[in-house]
Parts: C-alpha cells; sequence; structure tokens
C-alpha cells in the first residue's frame, strides 16, 4: 500500500506493517521530552497514575529554557521540583539552566533522528520534523501516560505535501516562506495535518532553515513538520547521535496526500502582524511602523545563521536609541559559536543586549516582558494578544534580517533598504 | 448541564485562556484568577460555576499548556462549544475532564447571557428562553467515560483497578 512518510512512521512505531490516516494506533514512544514550565503538571500528573518508575529513563529527555535561570519563586521551586524527579527516575539526558531552549538542544544532544516518534509538552516540538522524525506537541496528561506505559495514541493524519519552487531573492529566508503559507492556508488551515515540506528550494535549505518551516507548522494547526531526510540530514546527524535509523519517505500515490505549490521566485520579506500569526503582509504594506522592542531568538530563528545574517546588518552600525534589541542565541553551542566569530562583539558594540540562552521574551513570562502600547518585532513564531507581556501590546513576526535592519531605524524596514 | 453561555471570537488562542506569566501556578483555583484576562480582565468575577464559554473556529489555538483547560475548569466552565477546535487543547481538555462540543454555525445563535442546557447523551443544546434547539457532534462512548470519571488519569486509575 502507497503511504506517507507520516504513515510509515506510525505504523512502524505501532507494530504494524500499515497505518492510513484517521486510523487511531497505539504508537511506541521513542523521545520523550518536557520543560521546566509544563514539566511540573506532567511530573504531578504522573505521580497521580502512581506508577513508580518512568518506562524507559534512556528515552526522557528534561530541558530548562523557559525561566531560566530562575527569575521568581515559582520558578526556583518548579526547578528544584524537576530536578529532584530526573534524580529519582535516573533520567540521564537532563540539560539544566546552561544549554538552552529544548527545540535546538535535543538535535544538537543527538535525541533526533528520522524515523522516530517524538513527543514533548511543548506545541513547537513539531521542529523535529526538520529531520524527518514525526514530533508533535502534548499535553502534561498526556505525557504522564507516556512516562508511564512508553506508548500514547494517535490519529493517523493526513498530509499536506507543500512543494515549494522557486529561488530566494536576497534576504528573503525560511521565515519569509512559512509566513506566506500561514498567511495562504490560514491559522486552522492544516489542522490534526503533517506538513511536509518539500520542492527544490527545500531541498536546497540546510537543517536549520528547515527547522524554521518545521517550527511553524503548528501555526497552521499542523500535527507534526515533516522534511524527507537526505544527506544534508545524515551529515547534520553524524557525531551527534549514535541511534541507528531508517528513513521513510511519502509515496507520491499516497491516497491522504494532498500536494499544495508555492513558488517563492517573487517572494518579498513577510511579517505576521498582530494579533494572529496568519495575519501576514508583505513588508513593503506595514514599513515604517516605530517599535519600541525587537527579540532576535526563540526555537525559530535563534540559530547561529540567524545571528550571522543579524550581525552581517548591524556591523558599525548603531541600535535605534528609542529601540531596546534583545539578542538571545538559542544553545550554549550556538552562543559559543557565536562568541568565536565575533558575533556577540558586534552585537554588543552596536547596543543591543545579550542574554543567555533561553526563550526570552517570546512567551512573555521570564526577561524582556513589554507594557501597555508597546510594540515588539521578533524573530519568534507567535504574536497573539498579551504573548510578550501586555494585552493591550502587539508582536510583530519578522526574520532575523527584517529585526536587524529595523533595529537600526526605530522602524519596521525592509533589509534591502539598509 | 445548565448555565450561562459567555460568547468569545475566533482564533481564541492559549495565551489569551491564560497567559504565559502565570504558568508557574498548577492549582487551577489560582490559575482561574487570570482566565481570559486578555480580552476581558474582570472575567473571573463574572462567571458562574456551571457557565459555558462559547467560541467561534480553531477554539484553543497555541500552546501545548494543560493549564488553559486547568484555568477554564478552576473557573467553574461546565463545557467549551465552539464551531472547530485546536488539536492539542481538545485532548488536553478531555483529559483534565472538561467536555468540548463541535456545533458549526453555533456562534450566530448563542450570545452572551443566554441562559442554555445541554444534553449530553441526545447531543442537544437548548436556548432556555425560547426552546430553540441545536445540535452538536455527539462524543464518543469512550470520551464520555473518562468525562464522567472527571479526567484520563481516574479514569486509567479505575481500569487498572479493574
Amino acid at each position: 500500500m502507497s503511504m506517507t512518510m507520516a504513515e510509515k512512521i506510525l505504523a512502524k512505531a505501532a507494530g504494524k506493517k500499515e497505518s492510513s490516516a484517521g486510523e487511531i494506533v497505539m504508537a511506541n514512544i521513542d523521545v520523550a521530552m518536557t520543560h521546566d514550565l509544563t514539566g511540573p503538571l506532567s511530573v504531578e500528573s504522573f505521580k497521580k497514575i502512581g506508577v513508580p518508575k518512568v518506562w524507559d529513563p534512556e528515552k526522557v529527555v528534561i530541558v530548562f529554557d523557559h525561566q531560566v535561570p530562575a527569575d521568581s519563586l515559582d520558578a526556583a521551586n518548579n526547578h528544584l521540583l524537576m530536578r529532584q524527579f530526573v534524580k529519582e527516575q535516573g533520567i540521564n539526558n537532563f540539560y539544566d539552566v546552561r544549554e538552552g531552549v529544548c527545540h535546538q538542544v535535543l538535535p544538537e544532544k543527538g535525541h533526533v533522528v528520522p524515523g522516530e516518534v517524538i513527543v514533548g509538552t511543548d506545541s513547537h516540538t513539531c521542529t523535529h520534523g526538520a529531520l524527518g522524525a514525526f514530533s508533535t506537541g502534548i499535553g502534561s496528561t498526556d505525557m504522564a501516560m507516556v512516562f508511564s506505559t512508553g506508548e500514547l495514541w494517535f490519529k493517523v493524519p493526513e498530509t499536506i505535501r507543500f512543494e515549494v519552487e522557486g529561488t530566494l531573492k536576497d534576504h528573503v529566508y525560511a521565515k519569509d516562506v512559512v509566513l506566506n503559507i500561514i498567511g495562504q492556508i490560514g491559522a486552522d488551515g492544516a489542522t490534526y495535518k503533517a506538513c511536509e515540506f518539500a520542492g527544490e528550494t527545500v531541498k536546497d535549505m540546510n537543517v536549520s532553515d528547515r527547522m524554521v518551516l518545521c517550527n511553524m507548522a503548528i501555526e497552521m494547526g499542523g500535527k507534526t513538520g515533516l522534511v524527507e531526510p537526505d544527506d544534508k540530514t545524515k551529515q547534520y546527524i553524524k557525531g551527534r547521535s549514535n541511534k541507528t535509523y531508517e528513513i521513510m519517505k511519502s509515496d507520491m500515490d499516497a491516497e491522504s496526500l494532498k500536494t499544495m505549490h508555492i513558488d517563492v521566485n517573487q517572494l518579498e520579506p513577510q511579517i505576521a502582524c498582530p494579533h494572529h500569526v496568519d495575519n501576514v503582509k508583505p513588508i513593503s504594506d506595514v514599513s515604517g511602523i516605530e517599535i519600541d522592542q525587537i527579540f532576535l531568538g526563540s526555537c525559530t530563528n535563534g540559530r547561529i545563521s540567524d545571528l550571522r545574517t543579524a550581525a552581517q546588518i548591524l556591523k558599525g552600525k548603531t541600535v535605534a536609541n528609542e529601540v531596546r534589541m534583545l539578542v538571545i542565541p538559542a544553545s550554549r553551542e550556538i552562543y559559543s559559536k557565536a562568541l568565536d566569530e565575533g558575533l556577540i562583539n558586534i552585537f554588543v558594540d552596536s547596543g543591543a543586549l545579550v542574554t543567555n540562552p533561553c526563550c526570552g521574551p517570546c512567551l512573555g513570562g521570564h526577561v524582556g516582558l513589554i507594557g501597555p502600547g508597546e510594540v515588539s518585532l521578533s524573530t519568534s513564531n507567535r504574536n497573539f494578544r498579551g504573548r510578550q507581556g501586555s494585552p493591550e501590546a502587539e508582536v510583530y513576526l519578522s526574520s532575523a534580517a527584517v529585526a536587524a535592519s529595523s533595529a537600526i531605524t526605530g522602524k519596521i524596514t525592509d533589509p534591502r533598504e539598509i | 448541564m445548565e448555565g450561562n453561555v459567555w460568547k468569545f471570537g475566533d482564533d481564541i488562542d492559549t495565551d489569551i485562556i491564560i497567559p504565559g506569566r502565570y504558568l508557574v501556578v498548577i492549582d487551577p483555583k489560582e490559575l482561574a484568577k487570570h482566565v481570559m484576562e486578555g480580552l476581558d480582565p474582570e472575567f473571573h468575577e463574572k462567571v458562574n460555576e456551571g457557565d459555558f464559554i462559547v467560541g467561534g473556529k480553531n477554539f484553543g489555538c497555541g500552546s501545548s499548556r494543560e493549564h488553559a483547560p486547568l484555568a477554564l475548569k478552576g473557573a467553574g466552565i461546565s463545557a467549551v462549544i465552539a464551531e472547530s477546535f485546536a488539536r492539542i487543547f481538545y485532548r488536553n481538555s478531555i483529559n483534565v475532564g472538561i467536555p468540548l462540543l463541535e456545533a458549526p454555525g453555533i456562534s450566530n445563535h448563542l450570545d452572551t447571557g443566554d441562559k442554555i442546557e445541554i444534553d449530553m447523551d441526545k447531543g442537544v443544546i437548548r436556548k432556555l428562553k425560547s426552546g430553540e434547539e441545536y445540535e452538536f457532534q455527539k462524543l464518543p462512548e469512550f470520551m464520555l467515560e473518562i468525562l464522567n470519571k472527571g479526567g484520563l488519569i481516574p479514569y486509567v486509575k479505575e481500569q487498572m483497578n479493574k
């Protein structure tokens, strides 16, 4: 039977030869990730179930990234609770406050390989599909079930395959591509579907850019992002993971596969405007809007390529007086590389604030909250009302290049004009 | 089930239901003090035990935070009725014991202040004043069982003890 990549991965995880969209399967979980913010609720639910030990401590990964270092007594208590859990359960894959954002740390540390099923108590867990894993966000009760049994039920999703064709213009990036797709199909356009990104443009992208696409699959309701593994995938994994893995690809005649063609030849930088991610406009429609805070970072665009792009634009320039710019590398590895390459100096010299790897202002729960009436331009993935602080504030989403060029002028600015 | 309607629009996201800065606590009663705060800061004072939330399409989009259905539960919301729901929120709500009722077109018929009654077995929403009835997609038996037990964990514990 012809199957999609999602159907093949879920069939294998369920110990079956075949699975088809709509079917409910009980799948074995290869990696179960939780973090400092949704972890405590998962642990509490796990304790309520009453199973003494997690099913396989080697398959559990815990990352502290949302409130690191602890910014309140409540956060410190949550960290204590999670460290205690790590200790009593004998969990070795534990990344304390120093390591970075979970969706960057997992692939970097070799926990993500093609063909596996990954769940995380964070909706952007879909990022890992960039390496060909079926990866999805779940709640704390479901995580408690996974901790107890190592299994979880899934409704096998249909697949939308976005065939992205064309050459991106200068200063147009994966972020612009995915924002454009979300703008076209809407915030619920892919609800319960696997979003497979394919086509020449995606083949030409590096793993970081593919992560940007998959990261935002949830912003159109997607269950997972997916990219067919290739040599770039293998290269990325080499030296990071010792796991053996199987590469699975969609059969083009699979019944539940629908294709959507995206031509990016003429694509301009894209901006998601308040307060919905699908409220996407080309930059020419919104340039000149004044900004109070700029956030360069997050599991969407806090990678070394983003920092390089931004540093190139900011080199020898100054962040406008009325703007505060926060630069937050997504992981310790990226931070260290950025130091070696002199990028951090460029940011600091330009007047930007550089902080430790963490989720930062993305979810408005830690550093860099914005007040009533303020406007934020952010390279992260959500601009919901109140997302970065006050419900009377506004959040615009963009690529790293737009963030850097706007930092210089204090207004939303097309990087091609700098 | 009987109670008042509180109506909201399309794409009500989890940051509206409970903003990120409150996720450090997990007590439903504490979370309930901030439920829907972004759209209506006094909502938690106005809402009564047993009331319903009515939404448009894509209710609950965004984060996987289970704090969102817990905050609604803490506020006494007995069910959410919407045109459609986002995936993770749907699953989380059933898991913590909040019924989600999918009723296409419902936001054209119900408004804040309406008193309604819900018959889970028949799949019917009834306006008490006018007697008008609207259908919703009935939940499958196992989901009703989970909801009757107060959520997935009590349900599973009972199954394990059988």
